[in-house]
């Protein structure tokens, strides 16, 4: 019984629930207080203890009903698989005498054996190791396994030898054994990829998402772009959450004795309250610029998908687009969901030819006073400016106002100052220059402007 | 499990009497309440309680406490609440005004001494006198730890207290002691029962949720919410009742800033029992909305809904179920 609820935390663990070895002893202790009579309560009570969070419950709550399926029967059925020695599974069909192993596996597969049929599979199961089965590409080869530890070797000898006998009778008995095979295949595939179910399909998922996760993002395919946005999701709800903690009131540093002294006047000005003094750090302003022309076409969704999971961990980010115009999109990208507001970003300024120069015109004459000395700008595009001028005076004015500038660009290092590229002609007035081409970068890149931000 | 002759938490054998009992009071429960209510007290471990505002989490505590009659200790969280507040502080203005008291004393004392050593020794035992229990200010988890007959320990809303303050309860949580500098360390005599809610205002830390029990509080079924309505409401008609609760849910359903929680739906059937009517109506519904909503354009968004929603909420209502059959809960 032990062993059914450690199993059950390791399918909850590989599927992205956090168990730790306090909350497995707990669940232990709950078994031991509820019993495994009753599955319903049992259900709530593992969710209690195992499951802490809305999302984990969901996970728990399918995942306890697959492992629980067709619960009596397979909790008494394993349990009487336990209560043999171990390894008995093969080790003792193999001692017997074929024929009469076959002969039990062609009972088992009778109608009114399913208790017996079911001890079996499981024991073939326990013998297998199934619990380890990953891939569902390796159900069948599981099924197999377990086929043979049920005694299939037996079985196929009796059917080859019944085969080289000729007769109406051998023949009837050949389709008996073959009938007996095919439902034990049946049942044993069944059990292997209800398993697959329970410890497998978390990890093939965060397989892909790990795929997902380091692929260049021009390499993406249509198909992965919703992978993608729960990625992104995920990492957006990973940075707010770590960003916005916040700070620790810092009870050292120099004392404040002016406010030590009032605050205890009550005490005759002994300082039973000691206050220290404390500094204060701006709060600063982001404003990001975008770059969504022909020239990034490529990068575009990713671009704006930057921008949109900043917009979703700073509120208040002032965001920019431009392909030719510039144009204010924070409000674009605050009430529409991301496909929403990508196309109407790209309707509205999109795919055009690029122009820097124009672009930074327009911030100076409409927004350029966002920027202020608590300003971080950042701007994500490949600085090609179609050989237009690049007005490289109005951007050092900028980034000369702002607390800092940061660029990231998709493109690798070895493309800067390539062509139309003017990126190198603009880096000196950027603190930092990244490169930024897949998922993980992303992560870092938001993460370091967020570290500078809070 | 040791279970503890002289607290008062005998009542919570099983799962079934929790919900009676809690039934008795006036809460409503759920099998997933009762079960976690059941294993709190079984494990000894606190329960976390989300869910959105207004679905009865602070209440369980309240309930629970009224139910088997022990008191209720309730800290409520904000930014910036410290030991201070939550555990204990010295009695300053006491001490102070003791030691006042004292000079003369003390000078007689000192005056006795013929040596600094000897006058020194004599003032550490006046020390350990000025930091003893006599002195110490019990706030709600010390109060909490003291309690004989063992205490509902209400931490509202923890996910508005600083992230330092939550690794400070983890102490307090897991072991059922705090730890006083200058006195030692001081054991509850009967573990409170700890339960913390949380509205998600932001995401609690791993440890902390490692150590409870987790439940999550959702908006009620139809049923239910009908039970509570007639649980808090005297003299309802089953009629109306029916009609409001599944107008209620339907509100739910809308897309709106703010869904109207329980504690509006109780608000709104008080107001509509004042208001003498019998069954749900357009007219009534429209002028006494502002009840179930609080915000201006969420009253504007349901508005041009509402003789579809009211229509609803009749006209299923003759084949409907009656208010008599609850089904299972859970």
């Amino acid at each position: 019984m032990e062993r059914q609820i450690s199993n059950f935390i390791r399918a909850l663990r590989s599927a992205d629930v956090k168990v730790s070895t306090g909350e497995a002893l707990d669940a232990a202790r709950t078994v031991a207080m509820i019993g495994y009579g009753d599955r319903g309560l049992l259900k709530d009570s593992l969710a209690c203890v195992l499951a802490k969070s809305e999302a984990e419950k969901d996970v728990h709550d399918k995942l306890f009903d697959l492992y629980f399926a067709g619960s009596n029967k397979r909790s008494s059925a394993q349990s009487e698989a336990e209560d043999r020695d171990d390894g008995s599974g093969d080790s003792e069909s193999g001692g017997q005498d074929a024929a009469d192993a076959a002969e039990q596996m062609i009972a088992l597969t009778q109608p009114g054996n399913e208790q017996a049929l079911a001890t079996a599979v499981e024991r073939a199961a326990e013998a297998a190791g199934l619990n380890d089965i990953r891939f569902s590409t390796q159900t069948a080869y599981y099924a197999q396994q377990m086929v043979k530890a049920m005694g299939g070797e037996a079985l196929q000898a009796r059917l080859l030898d019944a085969l080289q006998r000729s007769g109406a009778e051998a023949d009837a008995d050949a389709q008996r054994m073959i009938d007996a095979r095919r439902a034990l295949t049946m049942a044993a595939r069944e059990r292997a990829e209800r398993a697959f179910e329970v410890f497998g399909a978390g990890e093939t998922e965060k397989f892909r998402d790990d795929v997902a996760a380091t692929k260049r993002l021009t390499a993406l395919e249509a198909h992965d772009m919703a992978r993608m946005k729960l990625l992104i999701a995920k990492i957006a709800k990973r940075l707010a959450v770590k960003h916005s903690r916040r700070r620790k009131k810092t009870s050292r540093g120099i004392l404040d004795v002016r406010r030590t002294m009032r605050a205890n006047a009550g005490y005759d000005g002994v300082p039973f309250n000691v206050i220290w003094r404390q500094k204060k750090k701006d709060r600063p302003k982001i404003v990001a610029i975008c770059d969504v022309s022909g020239s990034v076409a490529a990068y575009v969704r990713f671009l704006l998908l930057l921008l949109y999971s900043l917009k979703e961990v700073i509120p208040d980010l002032h965001a920019y687009a431009f392909s030719y115009r510039l144009g204010d999109v924070s409000d674009i990208l605050e009430e529409n969901e991301f496909d929403g507001a990508m196309k109407k970003i790209l309707r509205e300024f999109g795919l055009g030819s690029t122009s820097y120069g124009q672009a930074w015109s327009d911030f100076k004459t409409d927004h350029e006073t966002v920027i202020d000395r608590r300003t971080t700008i950042i701007v994500l595009g490949d600085g090609r400016s179609n050989y237009g001028d690049p007005r490289l005076d109005l951007f050092s004015g900028f980034a000369g106002r702002a607390k800092q500038t940061i660029w990231l660009n998709p493109e690798g290092p070895a493309l800067w100052g390539t062509g139309d590229s003017v990126i190198p002609r603009y880096a000196p007035y950027c603190n930092q220059m990244s490169h930024v081409a897949t998922l993980k970068d992303l992560e870092r890149a938001i993460d370091e402007i967020l570290t500078s931000y809070s | 499990m040791a279970k503890d002759i002289t607290s008062g938490y005998e009542p919570l054998t099983s799962i079934e009497a929790i919900t009676a009992g809690l039934g008795e009071v006036g809460y409503i429960s759920t099998a997933q309440i009762s079960t976690a209510v059941f294993l709190a007290h079984g494990l000894r471990k606190p329960i976390l309680i989300e869910g959105p505002a207004g679905v009865g989490k602070t209440d369980l505590a309240a309930s629970l406490g009224r139910w088997l009659d022990l008191p209720i200790i309730r800290l409520q969280c904000y930014e910036g609440l410290d030991e201070g507040k939550a555990l204990y502080e010295w009695k300053y203005g006491k001490q102070l005004l003791y030691t006042q008291i004292l000079k003369e004393k003390l000078n007689e004392l000192i005056g006795e001494a013929d040596n600094l050593s000897k006058s020194l020794g004599k003032l550490a035992d006046f020390e350990d006198l000025f930091f003893s229990p006599q002195f110490l200010e019990a706030r709600p988890l010390l109060n909490a730890m003291q309690q004989d007959k063992g205490s509902i320990l209400l931490i509202d809303e923890i996910d508005k207290s600083d992230e330092a303050f939550e690794a400070f309860l983890l102490e307090v949580l897991s072991d059922y002691q705090v730890s006083v500098p200058e006195i030692g360390t001081i054991r509850a005599k009967v573990p409170p029962i700890v339960i913390l809610t949380s509205n998600n205002v932001r995401e609690l830390g791993d440890a902390l949720k490692r150590r409870c029990l987790h439940l999550h509080i959702g908006f009620p079924d139809h049923v239910r919410e009908q039970r509570i309505v007639r649980a808090r409401v005297d003299g309802i008609s089953d009629t109306l009742l029916s009609q409001l609760v599944r107008f209620v849910q339907s509100v739910r359903e809308a897309d709106i800033k703010k869904r109207p929680s329980i504690a509006e739906t109780v608000d709104w059937a008080r107001t509509l029992l004042l208001l003498h009517s019998s069954s749900l109506d357009e007219q009534f519904v429209r002028d006494t909305l502002n009840v179930l909503l609080k915000h201006e354009s969420d009253i504007a968004a349901i508005s041009p809904q509402i003789p579809k929603m009211v229509r609803e909420a009749v006209g299923t209502d003759s084949g409907g179920r009656t208010a008599s059959g609850y089904p299972d809960l859970g």
